[in-house]
């Protein structure tokens, strides 16, 4: 089989050695349940409360106030729908972003069905959220502002030490989806004044099947399901503990490489960037030169369909993604790069390569090699049209 | 999610341009994804006896343009109006659901460029 390059980081990761090794005895030796009072159940318990230790650690929470789930999407859910639905005083209104991960916008949609108010703050040319819109619509009625933190499309980095103010100084709640940046950069949640945070394991080179929610000591949420006292009843359901001692390895990981990672990953992209420019004609590129993510490319090609594109790279052995989610069976182009200004058709011209673990120089290189080849194709076949 | 056809034709399309002094044109784009698609066609004696296409859009907009050139060539007019958006879909071995709506842009693009042909043949003959 001919060499395949991985450029889709941002929707999922190979899980890395270490991991597998960590985790693999508490599916076959250690399975105790971690609710159970005997030794194999206390194995499972102490695992899973070391691992919750690590995982406080990477965010600078306590042990406490982190609760385990089943991804980033559940973690968003419980976050928005179970502060919206305890909201003290009547305040029923939410407040979030136009670039927020499906995760966000459909469950935002959801309560707006149930009868809560949501406002949707934009963005600038570059991704980044309108703080003044945001300082402008807060008010005494605002429950909850979720704004993400690192852009899951653009890789783009939120300002939301300055969300998290603004959300404060109305007596709102204030949650982050990190589910893209935790790991790859510092976080640090009490400096930060973050009081509920989503990060997910699989994007983070540990299996899919777990999700971290953090809720500040003292925060009153009503859970989504019901069952016995596991999570403190945040997220009841027998604790998924060898993905819970995956994810603290990987966060171990992620934590002793971060700043090296970082640097080494932003290199990739930077020299991707810069030599596609070269290489290509007509190239933007969306959310460059602002604060990203380390590994995250998204450029439109105007000429092209991002899925033709997306499809052509794929045969020449490149793994990238679409901004525009007409791949998964819907047409419109990417809610983010529209919010962004871009014309709708030059939103559907765009590809993201999203990099981490294990991308390498040759991977770059072969990109540069084969998408000139693929753009030419696929513009002859537009024609300019 | 595609067929081995549908990759076929999006990996090497047939007859791919713009045609000199096409006698029909037929233009179809669609506003909500953005795909457009040109198609022209030259006939003699009724017979379509050239077509060319340029298509903006997706694996599943250029295979069924591609496919209904293939299916067009060599066809008299009255045999080309036959060909409906369900045929090219079917001859590309099917679609996926999401994706039928660039069908309908291939086969209405080739309507559109036999209403030019034959608004252009009046003119001349009539």
């Amino acid at each position: 089989m001919k060499k395949r390059y991985y450029f889709d980081h941002n929707a999922t990761t190979p899980v890395r050695p270490e991991v597998l090794d960590a985790m693999l005895p508490y599916l076959t030796e250690k399975y105790g349940n971690a609710s159970s009072v005997h030794s194999f159940g206390r194995d499972a318990r102490h695992a899973m409360e070391k691992s919750r230790e690590i995982v406080a650690t990477l965010i600078n929470a306590d042990p406490e106030e982190i609760y385990f789930t089943g991804c980033g999407t559940e973690s968003d859910n419980i976050a928005l729908t179970g502060t919206m639905t305890s909201a003290r005083d009547g305040k029923n209104r939410l407040i979030t972003s136009k670039v927020e991960h499906s995760a966000i916008m459909n469950t935002a949609a959801k309560l707006k069905h149930d009868g809560f108010q949501i406002t949707y703050i934009g963005v600038d040319e570059y991704c980044r959220t309108d703080i003044n819109q945001l300082k402008n619509v807060i008010d005494n009625n605002t429950a909850l502002v979720s704004i993400m933190h690192g852009n899951n499309e653009t890789g783009v980095l939120q300002n939301i030490e300055e969300a998290a103010k603004i959300a404060h100084s109305a007596g709102a709640v204030f949650h982050t989806d990190a589910v893209q940046s935790a790991g790859k950069i510092p976080i640090d949640v009490k400096k930060m004044g973050i009081d509920m945070l989503s990060m997910s394991g699989h994007k983070l080179n540990a299996p899919k099947g777990i999700g971290v929610l953090y809720i500040k000591k003292g925060l009153k949420i009503t859970p989504l399901t019901y069952g016995g006292s596991h999570e403190r009843g945040i997220r009841p359901g027998t604790e998924n503990v060898a993905g819970i001692v995956a994810l603290a390895k990987a966060v171990d990981l992620a934590m002793q490489d971060m700043e090296n990672e970082a640097v080494t990953i932003s290199a990739l992209r930077d020299r991707l960037e810069s030599e596609i420019e070269h290489v290509v004609s007509n190239v933007l590129f969306n959310g460059r030169g602002v604060p990203r993510l380390p590994g995250t490319s998204n450029i439109s090609f105007p000429g092209v369909d991002g899925e033709a594109l997306l499809f052509s790279m794929d045969i020449e052995g490149v793994a990238a993604s679409t901004g525009s989610a007409c791949t998964t069976g819907e047409v419109e182009p990417s809610h983010v790069l529209v919010a962004m200004g871009r014309e709708p058709k030059t939103a559907q011209s765009s590809l993201r390569f999203s990099m981490g673990w294990g991308t390498t120089d040759a991977g770059v290189d072969h990109i540069l090699n084969r998408l000139p080849v693929v753009l030419n194709r696929l513009r002859s076949i537009s024609g300019g049209i | 999610m595609y067929t081995e056809k549908v990759m076929d034709h999006f990996e090497n399309p047939r007859n791919v341009g713009e045609l000199e002094n096409p006698d029909g044109i037929g233009k179809q784009g669609n506003p909500v994804c953005g795909d457009v698609m040109e198609l022209g066609i030259k006939v003699k004696n009724n017979i379509i006896e050239d077509v060319k296409f340029r298509t903006f859009g997706c694996c599943a907009a250029i295979a069924t343009s591609s496919m209904v050139t293939e299916m067009v060539m060599g066809k008299t007019i009255e045999e080309a109006e036959e060909i409906s958006r369900q045929a090219v879909a079917e001859a590309l071995d099917g679609l996926p659901p999401a994706k039928m709506h660039c069908s309908n842009l291939a086969a209405d693009a080739l309507h559109d460029a036999i209403r030019d042909y034959k608004e252009k043949h009046a003119k001349v003959f009539g």
